[in-house]
């Protein structure tokens, strides 16, 4: 509640651009840890590249990016599931694991283990190109928290997915965020998603994208049921949209 | 059903087509060193077969190492080349020239190198110039061919070099790898043959000879029962290349 709170990832003012132009900023964005934040807006505001920015992965054309974390400590989930066909579900969750150093037997275990946690028990030597949509999207979910990130982030991770799937895999993600209370930083063009999912919503501008306003979202996490069904809810997810449709004004 | 009708039309075709042709030579009277029939083919395949067979099996065990050869050097390369941009730079020009010279021009030069009296290295050689290209090409590109988001996650986990090459890019490549040498096996059979016409000389003993010795005998019906073992040979060639590069394409895939 506005406490000294540890920062994990800091944006300032940082503006990226590329030879087609300016495709982000100037924006500012910080994420402490522990907090789940949804970053909303429309296509092609340079949300994936706020989100690269965080990850380290590229480096802006100005401003400065902080980061009090090291990248081993980072994940990243994409809008596919990216998985290495030739692996097995198990050798796509271990796989980070190994290329840490980490010994067989032990990577093996673990993979076992997160599978099981994603609701995958049984499913470790299917091959991607046997797991549904939403299965394979919770292989790269438990690939993705196999190193007890601090830091996550999920780049429309359920975009690709039906409405059902993406309710439950939404709770399954608020579940196991309560485990290990990673900061997560969750884009998406979905408003009642980023409401329902998010401590803290912060919508973009259309490209170049800038800030257009935050709201911070009252309610227990992980949500209790009927969640979505609350005044607060409600009364969020209509100013985000109304934030979202003023920025594009 | 429709897997029968798939057997039976062409089988049916060719069935018209040697029919057609026995009765042309019988009723025309076509002399046989101008064109056998396919009763005077037959008959020199069954009368020559051990012959043919040992010279079959001599083209294709020269176009088997010749895609051997090929393919360690190629594959070599185009590790190197992925592992270094400036080796790739250098690499590829001299490679791509290689490839659109035509390896009849070659085969006079290689011939001189490896000994006129060794034409089987010779021929060997030359079907390994001809198979390169199309494994370098497709090694090289399937190099590139890691799935750019995986690329990225390979640098969040901080994988080393050797690490990429071996876990991510070597997998990714393996499509690319296999139809190369899909077309390299194709072509080496050919680079084989040609390269023994162009021998001219008895050395190596394979198809190529038997049908320039018929030829210039005039034993056209020899000609035309070596040509039909190579093509055989050549067809199914092919085919078990085909089903090979299905198992290992089903197995990469998990499907």
């Amino acid at each position: 509640m506005g406490k000294r709170r540890v920062v994990i990832a800091d944006l300032k003012a940082v503006e990226v651009e590329y030879a087609r132009g300016l495709a982000l900023g100037p924006v500012d964005l910080t994420l402490g840890e522990g907090e789940i934040v949804a970053l909303v807006g429309p296509s092609g505001c340079g949300k994936s590249t706020a989100m690269r920015l965080l990850a380290g992965l590229e480096a802006p054309t100005r401003g400065t990016v902080a980061r009090d974390i090291e990248r081993g400590e980072t994940s990243l989930v994409f809008q596919a599931p990216t998985l290495a066909p030739w692996l097995t579900a198990a050798g796509n969750v271990a796989l980070p694991l190994e290329l840490a150093g980490l010994p067989r037997a032990e990577t093996r275990a673990l993979a076992v283990d997160w599978l099981a946690k994603v609701g995958l028990a049984g499913c470790e030597d299917t091959r991607p190109a046997q797991l549904s949509g939403g299965m394979a999207m919770r292989v790269s979910l438990a690939r993705a928290l196999a190193t007890r990130p601090r830091l996550l982030l999920l780049d429309e991770p359920f975009a690709a997915l039906d409405e059902i799937t993406r309710r439950r895999l939404a709770d399954d993600v608020l579940a196991l965020w309560a485990e290990m209370k990673p900061a997560i930083l969750f884009v998406t063009h979905n408003v009642e998603e980023a409401v329902y999912m998010a401590g803290r919503v912060v919508v973009m501008t259309p490209g170049p994208g800038r800030i257009a306003g935050q709201l911070v979202i009252e309610g227990p996490m992980p949500r209790p049921e009927g969640f979505r069904t609350t005044a607060g809810f409600r009364q969020a997810a209509e100013t985000v949209s109304r934030l979202l449709a003023g920025g594009a004004a | 059903m429709k897997r029968l009708v798939d057997i039976l039309a062409p089988l049916a075709l060719v069935v018209l087509l040697l029919a057609g042709w026995e009765i042309a030579c019988r009723v025309l009277a076509v002399p046989v060193y101008l064109l056998p029939a396919p009763s005077a083919v037959w008959t020199s395949l069954v009368q020559d077969w051990h012959a043919l067979a040992a010279a079959a099996w001599t083209t294709l065990s020269m176009a088997l190492i010749a895609l051997a050869v090929a393919s360690v050097c190629a594959c070599t390369l185009a590790v190197l080349g992925g592992l270094s941009p400036l080796i790739e730079k250098a690499i590829q020009p001299v490679a791509v020239t290689i490839q659109v010279t035509p390896v009849i021009a070659i085969a006079p030069l290689v011939m001189i190198w490896t000994g006129l009296d060794h034409p089987e290295r010779a021929i060997i050689v030359l079907a390994t110039i001809v198979a390169f290209f199309p494994i370098y090409s497709g090694a090289a590109t399937g190099l590139r061919a890691a799935d750019p988001d995986l690329k990225r996650l390979f640098d969040l986990y901080e994988a080393s070099r050797w690490q990429r090459l071996v876990r991510l890019r070597l997998p990714s490549a393996i499509p690319a790898l296999v139809e190369g040498h899909k077309v390299a096996t194709a072509l080496a059979v050919i680079g084989a043959v040609v390269a023994e016409f162009v021998a001219g000389s008895g050395g190596a003993q394979g198809l190529a000879w038997r049908i320039i010795e018929s030829a210039n005998r005039l034993q056209t019906a020899r000609v035309f029962a070596a040509l039909v073992t190579l093509a055989v040979m050549a067809a199914l060639l092919y085919a078990a290349v085909d089903i090979l590069e299905r198992r290992i394409l089903a197995w990469w895939r998990g499907r």
